[in-house]
């Protein structure tokens, strides 16, 4: 069939979606091993989510605590995970952490230093050294920003705010991907020989999020349209201290680098209640262990007005924060009206991160679909049942490159995909055909529905009930989707944007809201007010895959690590108990 | 519930010539800022209003704007600081895309001409650097490339120069005042970047959201750095001489 619509070709070995830090990452290396590379990116390059990290990146140098080393790194990153990560991707990671910190110093990134020059760590929760690397509270911003000036000085295409609605495959093998410019207003066909998805997470699926405007999971639903694997899709990251006030910030992140620093947290009566909850580790407890010390004491009536407890720095005075917590300084001042010196902080948890995601390899972040890689949060294995922070900045680094260098070495055998005309007309169709319906429902109305009910239903605690009436809602909407469109044409159209976005919310959020009810126990960031112990019988991944346009789910028991890395975590418990 | 009223310029130029101001009624509630009264419009009235968005957090510099006439991130500035009827147009230093959407791409074709950093040859590995000497380039790495400052200096809006512009040159300061770079950009700076151009009317200083002192910081100095590298014979001849950094 001849093409009745007009697109542009574009096609390269390496065909990369999403441009934060993963995806910048892997195409740096994909361009240092000489292959030709198109990243495609739904936002402006340079304003992925990455920006938005605070705190700094884990790696063990040694620079403050000079015991540190990887296996603690690893024995650190292993427990707070609850045994469910893969322990070979764990063990790469802390491995080659040091050495992606210090090559993004090469690049030309600039690390706080300690005082005989090296690069400076901090504190942060349940990290037993003082590990991660920071630029005041803004590091994210300088790691985009270095691998940002790299990528432009490569021969790499990049073809920003764009979107990719489609993965294509022929016999269980990439052959590209079918998007549109929403500057340009027109469609792409994408041609490669390896792909690699590195779109982020999707924490706009609820109402009170950290997360920008991106992730709402779009490689994730498009990659398990493709066949591809997900993983770990129950384990949602609440951080444990998000902005509460006014309702137009609310969910907005206040760094844990504020405790790290020194911040306490105090509840209505003025109670330092992590005293009660952990004695040990304080504030700087693991993320998944604060959040729900914070959301018992707002449970139990022992919060603000606003629903939230106080995170107070006063005490460390103006001079000292406007140094560490610049950015936070502002944030409170510029949204809230508070000046953190002098006033304390409203916060409450926020959903921030997704452990889970596409099923990889640990050396090449292959996924099961030949041709398909993923790395940094939409890919899944790292962090287990729960992310430390400052792990992620750093598993972009090292993961990315992993990815760009398996894709590299997969590209040098493939043959470049080709598309055929059927293929593309039909995506055209189906993606014009939101804006030819004659009296659409609105797709916003639909997604503040599924917001709302994500963050009611499927929260810091979780039971049956309340994941059944979530699941009863997704379904609900999942039969409306076919009426949802929006006026107006291709170019810059949010509505649109919101049609394609929705489709992708709703079969991840049914995924995750699935596999929460079926993890009957409490794990990490996984918490069952109905199972409220933690079982050796879930010492598994729950993995879906689709099969002919069904949903299979799949129960995979955890590989145990090997005997040298199981001592490690013996020493570790030793430690963190 | 009190209510604000948005006037809204639309256009899509590669559709048509016509520009038009659209003005949509928005309820208020407490802390809202500009982006959260689009928002309700793109929600509730038109779900075809081009905007460009991204962390509603000042973080990204996306959201960048006309508001009242004045250069802003749209996701900072509070409503009710903005009076009960507020006018939003899209920068006017870029191409329109779409309503308050910018064609920005061009930035992105300066950025690959800038000179990379580069370290000084031999300098040992993993980098010593003292706290008091990263400082300076510090307060460039807090741009957000929101392009405020492009848009509002008269250079870029009523000349047709070579003119980098200031966000450039806060890059260009950046790369320049990191201890260990070991390349001289001022050539650069001169002849492909234009700074000549710039007449120091510090529009862009008291833009900048991030509050960077583009105009002392950055492009004071690179001028001085243009004065000693390029228009100094003598200092020209000796560092020839001696072989070490510029030319």
């Amino acid at each position: 069939m001849a093409s009745n619509h007009e697109y542009s070709k574009v096609e390269s070995d390496v065909l990369i979606i999403g441009a934060g830090g993963a995806g910048l990452r892997a195409a740096i290396e994909a361009s240092e091993n000489k292959k030709s590379v198109v990243i495609v990116s739904k936002s402006i390059l340079g304003k992925a989510h990455t920006v938005m990290a605070e705190g700094g990146m884990a790696a063990s140098l040694g620079n403050v605590d000079k015991q540190d080393s990887w296996k603690v790194h690893f024995a650190d990153t292993y427990i707070e995970g609850v045994y469910i990560n893969n322990w070979k991707m764990v063990e790469i990671f802390s491995k080659e952490a040091a050495d992606r910190v210090y090559e993004l110093e090469r690049f030309g990134a600039l690390f706080d230093r300690t005082a005989d020059g090296k690069i400076l760590q901090r504190a942060f929760g349940a990290h037993t050294y003082r590990r991660l690397c920071h630029v005041g509270d803004k590091t994210g911003l300088e790691l985009i920003r270095t691998l940002e000036d790299k990528v432009l000085h490569t021969d790499t295409r990049i073809l920003d705010e764009v979107v990719v609605t489609k993965i294509v495959t022929e016999d269980g093998k990439v052959k590209g991907a079918i998007g549109f410019s929403m500057r340009e207003g027109r469609f792409y066909v994408f041609q490669c020989k390896a792909l690699i998805i590195a779109t982020g997470g999707l924490g706009r699926l609820f109402k009170v999020t950290s997360n920008s405007w991106e992730s709402t999971g779009d490689g994730l639903a498009i990659a398990f349209r493709a066949g591809a694997e997900l993983r770990d899709m129950e384990m949602v990251q609440f951080h444990p201290t998000g902005m509460v006030w006014p309702p137009s910030v609310r969910g907005l992140l206040v760094t844990e680098g504020v405790r790290g620093e020194g911040g306490i947290l105090l509840n209505k009566e003025g109670e330092r209640f992590m005293l009660r909850y952990s004695p040990k580790k304080k504030e700087l407890d693991a993320r998944d262990v604060v959040a729900r010390c914070i959301y018992r004491e707002i449970t139990e009536g022992r919060g603000t007005e606003h629903g939230a407890v106080y995170l107070d720095i006063t005490h460390k005075g103006y001079k000292f924060i406007m140094d560490k917590l610049p950015s936070m300084y502002n944030q409170f001042k510029d949204f809230a009206g508070v000046d953190i010196s002098k006033e304390k902080m409203e916060v409450a948890p926020t959903v921030h991160y997704h452990m889970g995601g596409i099923k990889v390899e640990p050396e090449t972040e292959a996924t099961n679909v030949s041709g398909l890689f993923a790395a940094g949060e939409a890919a899944c294995g790292l962090h287990g049942a729960n992310r430390l922070g400052g792990n992620s900045l750093t598993d972009l680094l090292v993961f990315g490159r992993r990815a760009g260098l398996g894709a590299s070495h997969y590209s040098d055998s493939a043959r470049m995909g080709t598309i055929d005309e059927k293929e593309i007309n039909d995506e055209i169709e189906r993606i014009e055909a939101f804006t030819s319906k004659k009296n659409p429902t609105n797709p916003y109305e639909l997604i503040e529905q599924l917001r709302q009910a994500m963050s009611s239903k499927v929260g810091i605690v979780r039971n049956e009930k309340d994941l059944n009436d979530a699941l009863a809602v997704i379904n609900q909407i999942k039969g409306k989707l076919d009426k949802i469109g929006v006026a107006g044409g291709v170019r810059f159209n949010p509505g649109l944007i919101a049609c394609l976005e929705l489709q992708n919310m709703i079969q991840n959020a049914e995924l995750l809201v699935r596999a929460a009810i079926e993890r009957k126990e409490s794990r990490g960031a996984h918490t069952r007010s109905d199972y409220p112990g933690t079982n050796d019988e879930f010492l598994k991944n729950i993995v879906f895959r689709l099969e002919n346009g069904q949903i299979k789910m799949n129960m995979e028991p955890v590989m145990k690590p090997p005997k040298e890395l199981q001592e490690i975590l013996l020493e570790g418990e030793k430690t963190n108990a | 519930m009190h209510e604000v009223v948005l006037r809204i310029k639309r256009s899509e130029p590669s559709v048509s010539a016509e520009t038009r101001f659209d003005e949509f009624k928005v309820p208020v509630e407490e802390g809202m800022v500009v982006l959260d009264a689009v928002h309700y419009v793109e929600q509730n009235i038109d779900p075809t209003l081009g905007v460009r968005w991204n962390c509603k957090a000042a973080r990204c510099g996306s959201c960048a704007a006309e508001i009242n006439g004045r250069p802003k991130l749209m996701c900072k500035t509070r409503v009710e600081s903005m009076g009960d009827k507020i006018t939003i147009e899209p920068m006017r230093a870029f191409p329109v895309v779409k309503d308050l959407v910018t064609d920005v791409s061009h930035n992105f074709e300066i950025a690959r001409k800038i000179p990379p950093f580069t370290p000084k040859k031999d300098t040992p590995t993993p980098f010593l650097m003292q706290q008091s000497d990263i400082l300076r380039s510090k307060e460039f790495r807090t741009c957000i490339e929101c392009f405020l400052c492009q848009d509002v200096c008269h250079v870029i809006r009523e000349h047709n120069s070579d003119y980098v512009g200031p966000k450039h040159v806060v890059k260009i300061a950046s790369l320049d005042m990191h201890p260990l770079d070991g390349i001289d950009r001022s050539n650069f700076m001169h002849s492909d970047g234009g700074l000549g151009y710039c007449d120091i009317t510090k529009c862009c200083q008291e833009t900048c959201p991030e509050d960077i002192k583009i105009t002392d910081n950055a492009i004071i100095p690179e001028k001085e750095r243009i004065v000693d590298h390029v228009y100094d014979p003598l200092g020209r001849l000796i560092h020839r001489i001696r072989g070490s950094r510029w030319q």
